[in-house]
């Protein structure tokens, strides 16, 4: 007889208090008593994705987490190194899947940087109004599913109807919901079409009060409020030596924010402010992404006010592509165009680090350039990849319920992950 | 109280021909009445002369009965109750939790009960890429999953590997039967929907046999041997591939 069978027969009938007496059971107290080895996923509806965890209990207290990852490896990295650098985007949207223009973001960026090619101030506009209405779009599929992991059901429903608003107007800018090819090297693929503005002015005005009524239906519940006020804290300096960053790290009262501290796409010239926690517990991270919603809301509302006049792309033609009319008349224009379609535009040696902030934290983008038309080396650092090494840190000595609770708080997305 | 066949019965209508136009509330009460008859109940009171008969009485029992083969019911009400397993592998898995929310609203057709547990669930949408190292806890999912089971690839990545057809994904057919393949990257919700529908009708136009019956792979059976310890392979093991 297997150790488990036995053990799965000792269970008997008697009341629990006398079961636990002789150290079978999982005593609080006792440091005698049993350790159990739990496996968590790959498929479980609350890990988010694929994660797999190894946990081992006492009783019902978490004494220790292994995650096991690797199951939506994707082999992004090695692709983009086999790809030209604009094909390279679309691969490298599908990373982390909640937050594709961040991605695109992060690598255009880097690019840009290495081509030394200057970015219009309407696409960087265009570029921080479709960033934060991404990161809008993240925290509610967020608040949506830790909500379903916590037992309220309706927030789903909430959070989705606005997230279908959301995607709505990236279908108008761009033709597609999620994966957009948006951001192009130099700018961005396309203006925004007319009407865009009205339908996000209209959204704009009604984000602010349905996040209030978020905030009312969970902020107020007693289930909500046992679940996530004081347990699983984590200071601020053990998250900063983990390397963890963005909504975690500002939750424990580190107000590190990068669209403050390195500010990249003109986010200087807008005025938000960067929400913290006080104690880092989950609580202060289900507050502090909520509160982010309304700084969001605020930075789309400046830039679409302040959207300058001017080209959406670069001119630099030997970086972006010429308008479509261009073709029929110039003969440099149609070189270009074919240039840059068979074989892409060409990148100086040298690497570069660039760093934003996406939803989950600090989103950077390593590439590494020898020349080519196709970077030699392109690496992301993704903030759920390092953000879940806190997790046994948060939740050791925490009961198993809460282990959901905070996994659901630390919002990791396995595609970021494993990439 | 013994009851006589239908034709025995006399309908004390007099002077009445079968199929006469009937004022509607007496039809209605006919009605009534034949119902109460179909169902096994017997007439009394005010009403025992009022009922129908002959060919009207033969024109309800056509319009109110319907008759079919337990298989065409037993189909009818499968394929329009599905459980799908909650079962997300990545961006897909975003698009298919928006079938469920309000917009497209996958209730109206009585698939929204998404049920975590393999054994509790009938269809299995793979929602993402499948990589080298998910493909065989993707398949266990399946074999745990009770017959009839249906199984919808949504999206290129599990289709056919998508943009990226590198050496880290495998297309769901390596190793699965797939009913229906939803094309996109990843694909709207609605597209989903009409991927489901499609499923729906294949539901009930066939008979369901089993997948191996279904896509002809009788005989891949893993049959037991002899004594199950001694032949069996522990796939978790590191470095032995041959059971996974």
């Amino acid at each position: 007889m297997s150790e488990y069978r036995r053990r799965e027969q000792s269970i008997t009938l008697a009341p629990f208090d006398e079961q636990l007496e002789d150290g079978s059971g999982g005593h609080d107290g006792d440091t005698t008593a049993e350790l159990l080895t739990l496996n968590f996923g790959p498929h479980h509806p609350a890990t988010h994705g694929v994660l797999r965890l190894l946990v081992t209990l006492q009783g019902e207290v978490v004494r220790d987490i292994k995650p096991i990852i690797g199951y939506v490896h994707t082999g992004i990295e090695k692709t983009a190194e086999d790809k030209s650098y604009w094909k390279v985007i679309p691969v490298i949207e599908r990373m982390d899947y909640l937050s594709y223009y961040f991605n695109a973001m992060a690598f255009c960026g880097a690019v840009e940087t290495l081509v030394e090619v200057e970015v219009p101030k309407r696409a960087q506009y265009l570029r921080v109004i479709h960033l934060e209405l991404n990161r809008i779009m993240s925290h509610l599929v967020w608040l949506g599913t830790s909500a379903l992991d916590l037992g309220a059901m309706s927030m789903f429903w909430y959070c989705f109807r606005e997230r279908e608003t959301i995607l709505d107007l990236f279908e108008m800018s761009s033709g597609q919901r999620m994966h957009t090819r948006y951001f192009q090297v130099g700018g961005v693929i396309e203006d925004i079409p007319p009407g865009f503005a009205e339908k996000l002015r209209g959204f704009l005005e009604e984000m602010p009060g349905r996040v209030d009524q978020y905030g009312a239906i969970l902020s107020a519940n007693e289930i909500v409020l046992q679940r996530l006020r004081g347990t699983c804290p984590l200071d601020a300096d053990t998250l900063l030596s983990l390397g963890v960053t963005g909504p975690l790290l500002r939750a424990a009262g580190n107000p590190w924010d990068l669209r403050k501290a390195d500010p990249y796409s003109s986010y200087e010239d807008f005025d938000f402010k960067i929400p913290v926690g006080t104690v880092g517990d989950n609580y202060d991270r289900f507050a502090v992404r909520l509160a982010e919603i309304y700084e969001s809301v605020k930075i789309v509302e400046q830039a679409l006010e302040g959207l300058p006049e001017g080209p959406y792309i670069t001119e630099d033609r030997k970086v972006a592509l010429p308008p479509r009319h261009e073709l029929a008349t110039s003969m440099e224009a149609l070189i270009h165009h074919f240039k840059l379609v068979t074989e892409g535009f060409r990148v100086p040696p040298g690497e570069l680090y660039f760093p934003i902030e996406s939803p989950r934290g600090e989103l950077g983008c390593f590439v590494r350039s020898d020349g080519s038309s196709k970077p030699a080396r392109v690496h992301m650092r993704d903030p759920s990849f390092v953000n879940l090494q806190a997790f046994s840190h948060m939740a050791k000595g925490a009961y198993i319920a809460d282990l959901i609770a905070t996994l659901a708080m630390l919002d990791p997305i396995l595609g970021g992950i494993d990439r | 109280m013994k009851r006589e066949p239908i034709s025995d019965r006399s309908f004390g209508r007099p002077g009445a021909e079968p199929g006469d136009r009937v004022d509607p509330q007496t039809l209605r009460v006919r009605n009534l009445n034949a119902r109460q008859l179909l169902r096994g109940g017997d007439l009394e009171g005010p009403n025992r002369s009022a009922h129908l008969e002959g060919a009207d009485f033969e024109r309800h029992v056509e319009e109110s009965v319907m008759t079919t083969t337990l298989e065409k019911a037993v189909a009818w009400a499968r394929s329009n109750s599905f459980f799908p397993a909650t079962f997300g592998l990545a961006c897909c898995a975003i698009e298919m939790m928006s079938i469920v929310a309000a917009r497209v609203d996958v209730a109206r057709f009585g698939f929204e009960a998404f049920r975590a547990s393999p054994r509790q669930a009938d269809l299995l949408i793979l929602s993402g890429r499948v990589s080298i190292k998910m493909a065989p806890i993707v398949r266990r999912i399946y074999d745990q999953m009770l017959e009839p089971k249906w199984a919808i690839s949504m999206g290129a990545c599990c289709s056919s590997t998508g943009v990226f057809n590198n050496y880290a994904l495998v297309p769901a057919d390596k190793f699965m039967p797939i009913d229906v393949h939803v094309p996109g990257c990843p694909p709207r919700p609605e597209a989903l929907m009409h991927g489901v529908l499609k499923l729906r009708k294949m539901v009930q136009d066939d008979p369901d046999m089993g997948w191996r019956e279904r896509y002809g792979a009788r005989g891949t059976e893993e049959i037991l041997t002899t004594s199950p310890q001694a032949e069996a392979v522990n796939v978790a093991l590191a470095g032995d591939a041959a059971g996974a």
